[in-house]
């Protein structure tokens, strides 16, 4: 298959490899350079200013609250939402087990009802997700504090989204809410793809659930977990934890910088405050983070293939 | 390949012991923790109760009036008020946003689905310098956080005359839609049997035409899937479009929305708001109920490498 080979390959990866080198890979190298400048993104002009950036940006007590949100994101987050989906697609898939006459393991009744139900949020915009809830959080007229007021609880309403010791809380239920689904789904379809016959050992053994759990799902189930505790991680960095903050926080970043995430910021910086060469520091900051992120995840979880 | 039989999960889970199931009722289920499992039942009811309630809250506050909604939230509408969904489709622009949506994530699937192919395909299937490099460089953009990336990028944008142009945000979209699309399609590829390709090009076919004439309609599983990735994440897409698409004529369905919920604060037409959330929600849920199967397997299919 020599003939025109190299045309063709040329041809082919032209438009492609063009488009994503000029609107990705370019913006990218650009940022990191814009980084060591004063450019304000306002006018073309800017000079190197070496490391100024970086040293302003370890004095911004802002930028240190940013970050520790960011981390709170990464490791709550995915723990809350896996944890919740592991627990849901073992469920659904091994719960309903020890009928007598029935297969050895199945799912409890109407697994395949929850499995629809669950996934609802995945396919809804984030942004419309946000604005759901932060009516649903108004603490005067919001569905959770009339709730609350139609059960007795008159004295409970809380602030929610106004109260700086609440709102990031707030925010990142919404997150799990609207993310939880796709990890039961996830999970379900590993889940079913490992053999009845180690059920049915442990099960003869006399395991019982929960060890047939940590010693049979979770083991095998642990590639996919991994590479959903990253996916989650990345999520919760970046794209989903901006929209989920931008449109629900007051400010946005608020109250009195409770919620500013590391994202929000380098957006605030740039096209807020035209401050475009500080805004790529913090973005190379997140950067760094999310690569650590990932470096760690994959080296913390590193174990033994189980082939089976 | 693991990504391409994962449509029916649990369906497919325990085929070995049920020949010899001679209906008898699950009557004698128990023993073993009732306690555990009236919780764990009580946990799944619970989460779906979660799930549901705030979209039914949503379809049902959309057919209030404004006092009502903010009287008694929970209340159903004294009667249904479509006023609100016209009010929302023609005063509050969704039509348009609408229309600008479809026309974006029209053109971006499009363009995603053919580029993305085409530098897979080259790249699972061609020896050459550099190969490995231009698919890291592709793979590698699905990990880096794309905000670092639209500081400049607005600039380039702006620069190509291409900001707040529906044409500018298709490139764009399209540029980010490969490296997932390019992963994905590559593994794809790579499944395919190359025999049906060889003789096609012994017969004469060019590259170009085995390409679209034969490898493309065999890859048409693998397309299906990362089609609705890409459709549902354009489609949902936010932060591309608040940062590249500033011009309220242009804006799509989830800036629209947005904007809209900023200035209620002034104009307060809460209901036609919520009407236009709902009218937002439901073709989205609609159409994933009605293809469930496909949408799920496409949309894990990725994270299942």
């Amino acid at each position: 298959m020599q003939h025109g080979k190299y045309r063709f390959i040329v041809g082919f990866l032209a438009a492609p490899l063009g488009l994503y080198a000029l609107f990705v890979v370019w913006p990218f190298i650009q940022s990191i350079y814009y980084s060591f400048t004063d450019w304000t993104g306002l006018s073309p002009e800017f000079k190197m200013v070496g490391f100024d950036n970086y040293t302003r940006m370890f004095h911004d007590d802002i930028f240190w609250k940013s970050l520790q949100h960011s981390l709170l994101f990464a490791l709550v987050l995915p723990l809350v939402t896996l944890g919740l989906a592991l627990f849901f697609a073992f469920m659904i898939n091994v719960g309903g087990r020890r009928r007598r006459g029935g297969p050895v393991i199945s799912g409890v009744r109407g697994s395949s009802f929850y499995k629809i139900v669950y996934f609802f949020p995945q396919v809804l915009s984030i942004a419309i997700v946000s604005l759901l809830f932060a009516f649903a959080y108004n603490p005067d007229s919001g569905a959770i504090n009339s709730l609350l007021r139609g059960i007795g609880l008159d004295t409970v309403q809380p602030l929610w989204l106004g109260d700086p010791s609440l709102a990031l809380w707030c925010v990142m239920a919404v997150l799990v809410w609207s993310t939880v689904g796709f990890f039961v789904v996830l999970f379900s379809a590993g889940m079913a793809s490992i053999p009845a016959e180690l059920y049915e050992a442990a099960l003869l053994d006399g395991a019982s659930r929960a060890t047939t759990f940590f010693r049979v799902t979770l083991p095998l189930l642990w590639d996919t977990v991994q590479s959903g505790w990253v996916y989650m991680g990345i999520l919760a960095l970046g794209a989903e934890s901006f929209a989920v903050v931008q449109i629900m926080t007051t400010g946005p970043g608020g109250p009195d910088y409770s919620t500013t995430v590391m994202v929000l910021y380098v957006y605030q910086k740039a096209f807020r405050d035209g401050q475009a060469a500080y805004a790529t520091t913090i973005g190379v900051a997140l950067l760094v983070v999310t690569l650590a992120f990932a470096a760690i995840v994959m080296r913390l979880g590193r174990r033994e293939r189980l082939e089976y | 390949m693991k990504t391409t039989e994962t449509p029916l999960p649990a369906e497919s889970g325990a085929p070995v012991v049920k020949i010899d199931v001679p209906a008898t009722r699950p009557a004698a289920r128990k023993k073993e923790g009732g306690v555990l499992n009236v919780f764990s039942h009580g946990m799944l009811i619970l989460w779906a109760v979660m799930v549901v309630m705030p979209l039914l809250w949503a379809v049902m506050t959309s057919f209030k009036d404004d006092s009502s909604i903010f009287g008694s939230p929970w209340s159903l509408p004294d009667k249904l008020h479509f006023d609100n969904w016209a009010r929302a489709w023609t005063d509050a622009n969704m039509g348009d946003y609408f229309l600008n949506t479809v026309l974006v994530v029209g053109g971006s699937l499009i363009g995603t689905l053919v580029l993305g192919s085409m530098a897979a395909y080259v790249l699972a299937r061609f020896d050459f310098p550099g190969n490995r490099f231009i698919y890291y460089l592709f793979v590698g953009g699905m990990s880096f956080p794309i905000m670092l990336a639209l500081v400049p990028l607005f600039y380039v944008v702006n620069n190509m005359g291409l900001l707040n142009t529906i044409h500018g945000l298709i490139l764009v979209y399209i540029a980010y839609s490969l490296p997932f699309t390019v992963f994905f399609l590559t593994a794809f590829f790579r499944t395919l049997p190359t025999s049906v390709a060889e003789a096609a090009f012994v017969d004469g076919a060019s590259h170009t035409r085995t390409f679209f004439q034969i490898m493309l309609p065999m890859a048409k599983p693998g397309l299906i899937s990362v089609g609705i990735f890409n459709f549902l994440g354009q489609w949902n897409q936010y932060m591309l479009p608040t940062v590249l698409n500033t011009d309220p004529d242009k804006r799509v369905l989830t800036q629209g929305l947005v904007q809209l919920a900023v200035s209620q604060g002034y104009k307060g037409d809460w209901s036609g708001l919520f009407a236009g959330l709902v009218m937002a929600m439901l073709p989205v849920l609609g159409a994933y109920i009605v293809f469930q199967r496909q949408v799920v397997a496409g949309l894990t299919a990725g994270a299942l490498k």
